[in-house]
C-alpha cells in the first residue's frame, strides 16, 4: 500500500551523492504494481538517475495521468511534489506547471493508453511547444487496470491473453515524436537498466521535450506466448542502435572518449552525451535518416533502441515565449500590476 | 406620409442594419463615442453573425439621459443599409419613427409604411462619385451614413473629426477620406431634410467620470491587475477578446524595459481541456493562472474542474456565455451555463461562481476571483455573457487601490514547512475547511501527491470509507466558509412584498423596469445575486417576499432551479421571467412580465413578449 512509509534509516556505509544523499532518499512509497512489472524497473532507473545527478529532491516535479504507469510517480523521489492528474491530460498539467516555474525538473510518466489513445492530442502538442520536461512512456501494449484490452501501441498480429488478435496498426510514439519535431527521442527496455539510466539523465538535462519510450512488459496481461510486448519477445527483438553515456558537466574533465564510433554531443548546460553506435550506419543526429532506419527495422519486427535522435540546445517553451530567467510564480506583485497611475493611462483610451 | 413626431431630446434608440465585413463597426463606434463625448449617456449593442463577411449585422444605439443601459424594446430610427433585411428592418420601426435608406436604388415596394418618415439618401451614388476602388466605396458608404446621422441628430462635426484623428493617428490619409465621407452625408442631409430631427441630442454633462468599455476588456484588465502570469485558452466566441485584451495590456505593461522579457506566459492551447489543464498545472505550482471560454468549453472542462475541486487546486475560469445548447448561436447572448457551471463535473462537486452585471464589475470580480480561488483552493467561475463581454457599456471609472496585495491563501513558506513535524496536505488545522498547501521547489518536507483519486486527510491514497468521507465532508465545511467570503447580493428594497431576483446582465433592464413599474403604481424590490454559494442575505430576501420574479436569460429557469436547490425558498413563490431569444433582455419585457402577474389580463404568447 502506498501509504506505508519505507524506513528512511540509511546504513552509514551507503554511498552518497554530491548533496550527501543516499539512493534511499530518492525512493518513494512502496509500489503496488504486480510483482515483476516492468514499470518497477523503470522506477528504479529513475531513482538511480536522479541520485547520480544529485537533483535537489524538492526541485523534482513528478507528473502523471491515469493508469498503472501513472501510479509510479508516487514510487520515486518522495521529496518532490507529485501530480497524478486525469487520464491523458498530464502534458497540459506539465505545460502549466512549467510555465509557472521554469526552474524545476519536470518528469512525466505515462503509459501507452494514457499517451497514445486518450492523450494523443496533448502528447503531440506538448512536443510542438517543446515543454522542458522528460516524458517517459511505460509502454506495454495493453490496458492493465481494466484487465487486458489492447492499447494503441499493440502490434498487428499480437495476441491478447484471452486469445483475440489485434488487427489495427500501432501508433509508434518514437516515429510520431520524430515527425512532430521532438529534439530528444529515445527508446529503451525496462530490462536494460544500463541503457536506461544514462538516457534518463540525458533526458532530464536536455533542454526541451525529451521522450523515452520504454518497452515495459505487463506480467499479468501481456507476457504470454503470441504477445509482441512480452519479456521474451522484447529481449529477442530489441536492437541497441546507439548507446548513450551521460557525462555531467562536473565530470567533463576526466571523461575520455574512445576513437571511432564515439560521438560527443554537447548539451545546453555544457554536459555531454557520448553516443556509441551499435548499429552500422545509424545516424542519431539526422532526423530523416534515423526515422527511415527505425521504420525499416520495425517492418522487420525489430525495435531499435537507445538515443535514436538528439538535437541539443534548442529553445524550449520559455525561450520562445520570452519569459524571464526567474520563475513567473516568484515575480513580485509590483512588477505585475500597473497600479492606479497605470490604470488612469489605460482608461484614457476608453473616454 | 408621416405623423408629426414630438420633440424628444437625448432619449431614443437607433438601429443600423448593415452587412458584416463592410466597415460599419467603425462608423457605429464613431457615432457612439461622439455621443458619449458630448456628455450624453449612450448604450451600444452589436448583433452580429458568426461569419467573417457578407451576412446581416445590426447595431443598436440607445441614447438615454436617464442613463438606462439596457435595450428599451423600441426602435425610433432605423438606418437600413442591407437590402436583404430591408423588409424586416422597416417593420421594426416604432410608429412615429424614421427610416433612413440608400436611395441610389429606389425601393418603393419595400417602404409601405405611412406611420413613419422615410428619408432617402443616395449614399452609394455619392460615394461612387467621390471615391475610387470597390472596397473603399463600400467602406465609405458606411461612414457616409454616420455623416447623415450627425446632421439629423445634431452631432458636433468637430468632435467626429477629433475622434477620427485619434483613431487613425498613424494613418492621417484615412482621417481625410473618412471625414470627406462624413461631410458628404452631412451636407446632403442639411440640404435635403429639416435638421435636426425632433429626435436629437443636446450636449449634457452626464458622462464625466465614466468610460465606455466592454466586459471582456475590463475582465482582461482585471487579470493584469490581479497579477495573473499564466493565461491559457482555446479560441472561442465570445470569450476570445478577453484573452486578446489581457495580452495587449501585458504587451504594454508587462515587458521588462531593460531585458525585453515578458512577465507573463500566454498559451494558445490545442483545446479547452488542455487550456484548463494548463491553468490547473500553473495554479498548483503557485502562479495566478486563468482561462476564458464559453459554453462548449465549459462542457469540455468538466473533468478537470472536478479534479481541481477534489485535489483543491485554485483556478479562475471566465465563462462568457452564449446561446446554447450545443454550438447554439455563438454570437448571441444568454445566461445558459448557470447550472453547468455550478455543478460542473461528475461526482459531488460544487463550484464558486461570480455573476458580474457589467464591465465595471467584470474588472473588480476578475481580481476577486483570484483571491477567492487561492483562499479557497478551488476553481472560481466568473459567469459573464456575450452582452457584457462584447458590447461597449458606459461604466463608472475603474478605480485601483494601490494598497491591494493578492490573497495567496494558505501557502506555507520554507520556514513554516521547516517548523512542521510533518506536513499533511488535506488536514483541516484551522477548522475552516481550508487546509494549508505547499508549492513545489520549496522544501522536501512539504512534498505531497496531488491526485483526483481517493485520498485521506494526510494526503495519502485511500480506498477506506472513513478516510474518504472525512475529506469530502471537510470540503462541505470549506463550502460553508466560501459563503462568508463571496460577494453579497445587491439589494434595493423599499417595503414592497413583490421582489425581483436576478443575476448578471439583466441588471440594467431591471433597474429601468422598476422605474417604469412605479409609473404604473407597482412597487417592486430587487435583489441581484452576485455569487454562488448563496450568501445569508439571499435566503432572507427570498423569505421576506410574497411573490418573487426570477429574471434570467435562458429557457429552463436555471437560476430559479439553483435557488430552489440551494435555499429553503418555497418553489411556488418564484415566478420566472425568461428571455432567451439571444438578444439582450429589454426593460419592456420585464415590465410586461410583472404587469401580467400583478394585473392578470389576456395571455400573451412567449414569442410576442420575447420580441420586446
Amino acid at each position: 500500500m502506498t501509504f506505508l512509509a519505507k524506513p528512511k534509516v540509511a546504513h552509514p556505509s551507503l554511498p552518497k551523492n554530491t548533496l550527501g544523499l543516499t539512493r534511499r532518499q530518492y525512493e518513494g512509497a512502496l509500489s503496488t504494481l504486480c510483482a515483476g512489472c516492468g514499470h518497477d524497473s523503470i522506477t528504479a532507473a529513475i531513482v538511480e538517475a536522479a541520485w547520480e545527478l544529485s537533483l535537489e529532491p524538492q526541485n523534482v516535479v513528478k507528473l502523471s495521468g491515469i493508469g498503472c504507469s501513472s501510479k509510479t510517480t508516487a514510487y520515486f523521489v518522495s521529496g518532490g511534489h507529485g501530480f497524478n492528474s486525469v487520464h491523458g491530460r498530464m502534458p497540459s498539467i506539465a505545460m502549466g506547471a512549467s510555465a509557472a516555474n521554469r526552474n524545476l525538473t519536470y518528469v512525466g510518466v505515462s503509459g501507452d493508453g494514457d499517451t497514445l489513445s486518450i492523450g494523443l492530442g496533448q502528447f503531440c502538442h506538448a512536443i510542438r511547444r517543446n515543454v522542458n520536461m522528460l516524458y517517459i512512456i511505460e509502454n506495454n501494449g495493453v490496458y492493465g487496470l481494466t484487465k487486458g484490452q489492447f492499447s494503441a501501441s499493440a502490434d498487428v498480429g499480437t495476441k491478447a491473453k484471452k486469445g483475440e488478435t489485434n488487427f489495427q496498426p500501432p501508433i509508434d510514439p518514437v516515429l510520431l515524436a520524430m515527425t512532430l519535431g521532438a529534439t530528444f527521442v529515445a527508446r529503451s527496455f525496462s530490462g536494460d537498466k544500463q541503457q536506461l539510466v544514462p538516457l534518463i539523465q540525458a533526458g532530464i538535462r536536455h533542454k526541451g521535450f525529451a521522450l523515452i519510450d520504454v518497452l515495459s512488459p505487463c506480467v499479468t496481461f501481456n507476457d504470454h506466448e503470441g504477445s509482441t510486448k512480452s519479456y521474451a519477445y522484447t529481449r529477442e527483438h530489441y536492437e541497441p542502435a546507439v548507446h548513450a553515456d551521460f557525462v555531467p558537466l562536473e565530470r567533463e574533465i576526466t571523461a575520455s572518449y574512445g576513437e571511432g564510433e564515439a560521438l560527443p554531443v554537447v548539451m545546453h548546460d555544457g554536459s555531454r552525451i557520448v553516443l556509441r553506435k551499435c548499429e552500422a550506419g545509424y545516424d542519431p543526429t539526422n532526423r530523416t535518416v534515423a526515422s527511415t532506419q527505425i521504420q525499416e527495422r520495425m517492418k522487420a519486427g525489430e525495435y531499435l533502441t537507445g538515443l535514436l535522435f538528439v538535437e541539443p540546445s534548442q529553445s524550449e517553451f520559455h525561450d520562445i515565449n520570452g519569459t524571464p530567467d526567474e520563475a513567473l510564480n516568484s515575480l513580485p506583485f509590483e512588477k505585475l500590476s500597473p497600479g492606479s497611475k497605470g490604470l488612469e493611462k489605460i482608461l484614457a483610451r476608453y473616454r | 406620409m408621416s405623423q408629426a413626431t414630438a420633440t424628444r431630446v437625448n432619449d431614443f434608440a437607433i438601429k443600423i442594419a448593415t452587412v458584416n465585413g463592410t466597415g460599419s463597426a467603425s462608423a457605429n463606434s464613431l457615432l457612439m463615442k461622439s455621443i458619449f463625448r458630448s456628455g450624453i449617456p449612450v448604450m451600444g449593442k452589436n448583433y452580429f453573425p458568426s461569419n467573417i463577411q457578407g451576412l446581416p449585422t445590426w447595431y443598436e444605439i440607445r441614447i438615454s439621459h436617464n442613463g438606462y443601459v439596457a435595450r428599451s424594446g423600441r426602435i425610433d430610427i432605423m438606418v437600413a443599409m442591407n437590402a436583404e433585411t430591408y423588409a424586416k428592418d422597416v417593420r421594426e420601426v416604432d410608429p412615429g419613427g424614421y427610416l433612413i435608406y440608400d436611395s441610389t436604388w429606389p425601393r418603393p415596394a419595400l417602404l409601405k409604411r405611412d406611420d413613419i418618415t422615410v428619408l432617402g439618401v443616395p449614399l452609394a451614388r455619392m460615394c461612387n462619385e467621390n471615391f475610387n476602388g470597390v472596397r473603399t466605396r463600400i467602406l465609405m458608404k458606411n461612414i457616409c451614413y454616420a455623416g447623415v446621422l450627425a446632421a439629423l441628430l445634431n452631432l458636433d462635426l468637430e468632435r467626429i473629426r477629433e475622434l477620427l484623428a485619434q483613431t487613425y493617428a498613424k494613418k492621417p490619409q484615412l482621417v481625410d477620406s473618412n471625414m470627406k465621407a462624413i461631410q458628404l452625408g452631412y451636407d446632403y442631409a442639411k440640404a435635403n431634410f429639416t435638421c435636426p430631427l425632433p429626435l436629437h441630442v443636446e450636449p449634457l454633462n452626464a458622462t464625466s467620470g465614466h468610460v465606455m468599455i466592454d466586459g471582456n476588456t475590463a475582465a482582461g484588465l482585471g487579470c493584469v491587475f490581479a497579477g495573473a502570469t499564466v493565461a491559457a485558452w482555446y479560441p472561442i466566441t465570445p470569450s476570445t477578446s478577453l484573452m486578446d485584451a489581457f495580452k495587449s495590456f501585458c504587451d504594454r505593461t508587462r515587458i521588462d524595459p531593460t531585458t525585453n522579457r515578458k512577465n507573463f506566459a500566454f498559451i494558445q492551447a490545442e483545446d479547452e481541456l488542455a487550456a484548463i489543464g494548463m491553468v490547473i498545472g500553473a495554479s498548483w505550482n503557485g502562479a495566478r493562472a486563468f482561462t476564458a471560454t464559453s459554453g462548449p468549453g465549459i462542457s469540455l472542462m468538466n473533468e478537470f474542474l472536478g479534479l481541481a475541486y477534489y485535489a483543491e487546486v485554485p483556478a479562475v475560469v471566465f465563462d462568457i456565455q452564449r446561446v446554447g445548447p450545443s454550438t447554439g448561436m455563438p454570437t448571441r447572448t444568454q445566461q445558459c451555463d448557470v447550472m453547468a457551471a455550478a455543478y460542473a463535473s461528475h461526482g459531488d462537486t460544487r463550484h464558486v461562481c461570480l455573476y458580474p452585471s457589467d464591465p465595471e464589475e467584470c474588472f473588480y470580480m476578475a481580481v476577486q476571483a483570484f483571491d477567492l480561488a487561492e483562499r479557497l483552493q478551488t476553481p472560481v467561475l466568473v459567469l459573464s455573457d456575450l452582452d457584457i463581454g462584447m458590447n461597449d457599456w458606459m461604466c463608472r471609472d475603474l478605480k485601483w487601490d494601490d494598497s491591494y496585495r493578492p490573497d495567496r491563501g494558505k501557502v506555507l513558506s520554507d520556514e513554516e514547512i521547516e517548523k512542521l513535524e510533518k506536513f499533511y496536505r488535506f488536514f483541516d488545522k484551522d477548522g475552516d475547511g481550508i487546509p494549508a498547501r505547499t508549492l513545489p521547489g520549496v522544501n522536501p518536507k512539504g512534498a505531497y501527491f496531488a491526485r483526483g483519486s481517493g485520498h485521506s486527510q494526510y494526503g495519502t491514497y485511500t480506498e477506506d470509507s472513513t478516510e474518504y468521507q472525512i475529506v469530502v465532508d471537510r470540503l462541505l465545511k470549506k463550502w460553508a466558509t466560501a459563503k462568508k467570503l463571496v460577494p453579497r447580493a445587491v439589494i434595493d428594497a423599499s417595503g414592497s412584498d413583490l421582489g425581483i431576483v436576478s443575476i448578471g446582465s439583466c441588471d440594467g433592464a431591471i433597474h429601468e423596469a422598476i422605474d417604469v413599474l412605479k409609473t404604473h403604481g407597482v412597487g417592486v424590490n430587487y435583489m441581484r445575486v452576485r455569487s454562488f454559494p448563496f450568501t445569508e442575505d439571499v435566503e432572507r430576501f427570498l423569505s421576506n417576499h410574497r411573490v418573487i420574479f426570477v429574471v434570467e436569460q435562458n429557457r429552463d429557469a436555471q437560476f430559479r432551479s439553483l435557488l430552489t436547490l440551494e435555499t429553503s425558498v418555497e418553489k411556488t413563490k418564484l415566478r420566472s421571467l425568461l428571455h432567451y431569444s439571444g438578444l439582450p433582455i429589454s426593460s419592456h419585457f420585464i415590465v410586461e412580465g410583472v404587469l401580467d402577474e400583478v394585473r392578470p389580463r389576456k395571455a400573451q404568447s412567449v414569442q410576442t413578449a420575447a420580441q420586446g
